[in-house]
């Protein structure tokens, strides 16, 4: 029976790889959409403007309480209704940049937080203010001392790209029950489609550890 | 929206918190065991239960949930959807809560376990009181953090038809053609849910601090 499953995929590898392909491309997208949408938010957290941090800080804690599938219904009913209509890639690619930007704009802020101040304030003393503070003193320390914590954000939003299956993206979990449900292999089409997960999330930690390994070499 | 859907709003509720406690309740022990398993370096079973565990928390929920549903039958054993959503929350849990064993386990101070066995206590006794009290102190937030976040990939059982909140709220979308209201209660309603747990191990904390 795993045999014959195995023939099937392989017949059927097409389909399976143009659904890696599709997730490869909605997590690299979204990833980095996500992660330039919440280095906005984090700039706009860390800003001396008080109600506006206050009412972001608000709206990113609602977030992380949201399952990402109920966000991403959300999205995908509520956007026609504020006449956005976009077709369901696109919507998914947005319910995934959005949701994730405010669990990156906070792990930001957590390492801004244990940042020491001296760095700083000699930035201000040297005359660094705004944007120029925040690019050239700030940025630099806080986003090397996330990248492991970016990396399991990554590895998040590869495996929230499976929920589109509800909105009909055919990534590589629809893909795989595409083929489950017409062939009847399920056991070899999703183990599959997992071990090809699993491929991706080894190779986000693979680069996250290459990452601080150049880090600590240039130290 | 009418009474009715207010109802099956709150069944749906009903079934998200036994899905997600049932996953907890049987996925943080299983977890434990495999933690403990890593922790001893059983020959064997070490290496495996670390090739499992990086794979499960590679796995997409939905994924998974497919798998566990439509696979078992093709070797014999039929799953009600329900059990099969319990049973996919817990593989993820377990292999989660092992990671945030063997992370408390290796910050264990190992003195007082080597004056425990100096003293003679069998191994069972040294596990249930040095290993786990401490042990048990120092993984709960990452624990309850967990059981956040199983909450929040519990919508996945939707996929193979558990009624729990957001297929709830989805179908009551359908059936008015206005789908936001029963997605903005559902929101409601994991809010609540979510902050019962944060609010618990603040309770649970407090008390571990008392005796402490």
């Amino acid at each position: 029976m795993i045999p014959h499953g195995i023939e099937v995929l392989w017949e059927q590898r097409d389909a399976l790889l143009s659904g890696f392909a599709t997730t490869l491309v909605i997590a690299a997208v979204s990833a980095v959409c996500a992660g330039l949408l919440g280095l906005v938010l984090f700039a706009v957290l860390i800003s001396r403007i008080r109600a506006l941090t206050l009412v972001l800080a608000g709206l990113i804690d609602l977030m992380r309480c949201i399952p990402f599938m109920l966000f991403c219904y959300l999205i995908y009913y509520g956007l026609p209704s504020f006449g956005i209509v976009i077709d369901n890639l696109a919507a998914g690619i947005v319910a995934l940049t959005i949701y994730n930007a405010a669990y990156v704009a906070e792990l930001l802020r957590g390492g801004y937080a244990a940042l020491p101040r001296e760095g700083i304030e000699a930035g201000h003393a040297f005359g660094f203010h705004g944007w120029r503070l925040l690019l050239r003193i700030i940025l630099p320390p806080v986003l090397l001392s996330s990248v492991p914590m970016l990396g399991n954000q990554v590895i998040q939003i590869i495996k929230d790209s499976a929920f589109l299956v509800i909105i009909a993206v055919q990534e590589l979990t629809f893909a795989a029950n595409e083929i489950q449900a017409t062939y009847y292999v399920p056991f070899a089409s999703f183990v599959c489609a997992m071990l090809l997960y699993w491929v991706l999330c080894l190779a986000v930690e693979g680069g996250v550890r290459t990452v601080l390994t150049m880090a600590e070499a240039r130290r | 929206m009418g009474p009715g859907d207010y109802l099956a709003l709150a069944a749906g509720a009903g079934n998200t918190v036994a899905i997600s406690l049932l996953a907890i309740a049987i996925g943080t022990p299983l977890g434990l065991g495999l933690a403990l398993i890593r922790w001893g370096r059983v020959p064997g079973l070490d290496p495996a239960v670390a090739v499992l565990v990086s794979l499960l928390r590679a796995t997409p929920a939905v994924t998974l949930v497919l798998l566990v549903y439509f696979a078992l039958p093709t070797i014999g054993f039929e799953v009600p959807r329900f059990a099969a959503g319990v049973a996919t929350l817990t593989l993820g849990s377990m292999a989660y809560n092992c990671e945030i064993w063997r992370a408390a386990l290796l910050a264990l101070p190992l003195d007082q376990l080597d004056a425990a066995r100096a003293f003679g206590m069998p191994r069972s006794l040294r596990l249930r009181l040095v290993v786990l009290p401490q042990i048990a102190r120092a993984a709960l937030p990452a624990l309850v953090n967990e059981m956040t976040l199983l909450i929040k990939v519990s919508p996945a059982v939707a996929v193979i038809g558990v009624t729990e909140v957001t297929r709830a709220a989805v179908r009551i979308g359908a059936a008015t053609y206005n789908p936001i209201p029963p997605f903005l209660v559902a929101l409601a309603i994991y809010l609540v849910v979510i902050g019962a747990f944060v609010a618990a191990q603040r309770m649970l904390e407090r008390r571990a601090g008392q005796f402490a």
